[in-house]
């Protein structure tokens, strides 16, 4: 059974979405919105219970709108994106903190966020603290926190989350390698439990590790979605000679 | 067929809506907190702004309608004026940071699958810990020149609750609209403004001419200074009319202020 399934999805942005003063609210009513960008184009995909998937592609490729739609944080404007069970979704370094408030409140507030009851950060609170390795540094407000230390401390609460599937956005970026290799140990035994890992990645290596099938994204499109090794070979493949020449045309 | 239950064993079955099965006391408790501290964590004074501020404004309108354009008919006039003071100040606070709530919140908003409607409604409820500061320190000073406790005390908790009730419909509304519409903020802040004189302050609501009485009971702010005069200074119950208005505008914002927010609320992440 899916544990995530895609169907003929597709995202539309208009052009101009900024913020929007009355008089430009007025004028896109007068004329329509010429441009409208399609962040995703019927993307069909299917992923099973337990599976680990990366998402690969360029920026701008649709791999975190695909993770938004996954984790129910946007609509799609055609098609259905259906999940089975929670969603613990790890977006971006440190959102849903403050960097006034010390690590054991962004803890509490970020917990609660997820839907985490407080009964279950009384449980787990030790053991996400334990697990971000952040020691006393927990007392201290965010603000003195290295990059690292953030995404130790997001990552630790979103996987104490236990949710049935994991949405993550280029996290491990900015950890050291011994906070790399605590999470993948974590996440390797979390889709052993049968749970989902959906993520998009910029590292080859963490891709490798951490996946079993992957799915290249090229301008909303899926290009080769299958095991890992191809479509990362298809990905390199094709974007060697593409970047090179990316640098001469600026 | 999409959402079609599973045969028979335990693993959830595919939806199209994610739940959130959170822990909405937790939630709550705790958005209110963050707003609390992040207030007043850097602050030398702290909650003491909260009793400051009221105060200083209090001695100012005294100063001037009082002595200097002389009005003398009012009973205790300072505490009048607070009474109109402290619903107006919640009112204006409340719903300036109920506007701002969800474009403020833009990273919670875009990456956290948190319901919506808690983020205003946190933003409202969050105000209430400054009103309730400001009660204690209105009832004190009535007490302090020579008024008495009465049993019409007790009505304060409802009509409290219930302009509570109004703040928090029309901060879905203006929320959800301040996402598309960025100028929503100063539109409210300009009404704060003007709504400063429309609310019997400084002026007693007798002084208002007859034929505007109704309407001003219709304004759930100036309806709720009118019941508190009443509470306060003459010792009586609010008026059954007055309450009866109150009530039905602070429930019909909030059934309003509902539905306009969940009509709204898919949209927010593509738009801030």
């Amino acid at each position: 059974m899916p544990a995530v399934r895609f169907t003929n999805v597709s995202k539309l942005y208009p052009h101009h979405s900024g913020p929007m003063l009355l008089r430009d609210r007025i004028v896109s009513k007068i004329r329509k919105p010429k441009h409208m960008f399609a962040a995703l184009q019927n993307v069909t995909l299917e992923i099973e219970r337990g599976e680990g998937i990366a998402l690969v592609g360029h920026n701008g490729a649709g791999k975190s709108t695909m993770l938004s739609l996954t984790a129910g944080l946007t609509n799609a404007t055609s098609g259905l994106v259906e999940v089975a069970g929670s969603v613990a979704p790890l977006l971006e370094l440190g959102s849903g903190f403050h960097p006034d408030l010390t690590g054991e409140e962004n803890i509490r507030i970020n917990a609660s966020l997820m839907g985490m009851s407080r009964r279950d950060l009384k449980r787990k609170y030790d053991s996400i603290v334990e697990f971000s390795g952040l020691g006393d540094f927990i007392r201290e407000p965010l603000r003195t926190y290295s990059s690292g230390m953030v995404m130790r401390l997001g990552f630790s609460v979103a996987i104490s989350m236990e949710p049935d599937v994991l949405v993550a956005d280029e996290i491990l970026g900015v950890g050291d390698r011994a906070f790399f290799d605590q999470c993948l140990k974590r996440m390797l035994e979390f889709r052993e439990q049968g749970k989902t890992i959906l993520f998009a990645s910029h590292s080859p290596t963490l891709v490798t590790m951490l996946s079993d099938r992957a799915v290249w994204l090229h301008h909303g499109r899926v290009m080769i979605a299958g095991p890992t090794e191809e479509v990362l070979n298809a990905y390199g493949a094709a974007n060697l000679p593409k970047e090179a020449a990316g640098v001469s045309a600026g | 067929m999409a959402t079609a239950p599973s045969a028979s064993n335990s693993r959830p079955a595919l939806s199209t809506r994610p739940a959130w099965n959170g822990d909405y006391v937790f939630l709550f408790e705790n958005l209110i907190l963050k707003d609390f501290r992040i207030r007043y964590r850097n602050m030398s004074l702290g909650l003491l702004w909260s009793v400051v501020n009221p105060l200083v404004m209090m001695a100012v309108l005294t100063f001037v309608f009082g002595k200097v354009m002389g009005n003398t008919s009012t009973r205790n006039f300072p505490v009048s004026v607070l009474c109109g003071l402290v619903p107006f100040n919640f009112f204006a606070g409340a719903l300036i940071s109920g506007t701002n709530s969800i474009v403020d919140n833009a990273g919670l908003i875009k990456r956290m699958p948190v319901p919506r409607a808690t983020v205003p409604l946190a933003a409202v409820l969050s105000n209430v810990t400054h009103l309730l500061i400001q009660i204690v320190l209105l009832l004190a000073l009535a007490l302090a020149t020579g008024e008495q406790w009465n049993i019409h005390w007790l009505w304060l908790p409802f009509i409290w609750g219930l302009e509570i009730v109004f703040l928090c419909g029309l901060s879905l509304i203006t929320s959800a609209v301040n996402v598309f519409v960025r100028d929503t903020r100063y539109v409210v802040e300009s009404f704060n403004t003007v709504l400063f004189w429309l609310v019997p302050i400084f002026y007693a609501f007798d002084s208002i001419p007859e034929q505007y009485r109704e309407i001003y009971q219709l304004n759930p702010v100036a309806a709720l200074v009118m019941a508190m005069r009443n509470v306060v200074l003459e010792a009586q119950a609010p008026a059954p009319s007055l309450l009866w208005k109150l009530a039905a505008v602070s429930l019909t914002s909030f059934a309003i202020g509902w539905v306009v927010f969940d009509s709204q609320k898919r949209k927010f992440t593509d738009h801030i």
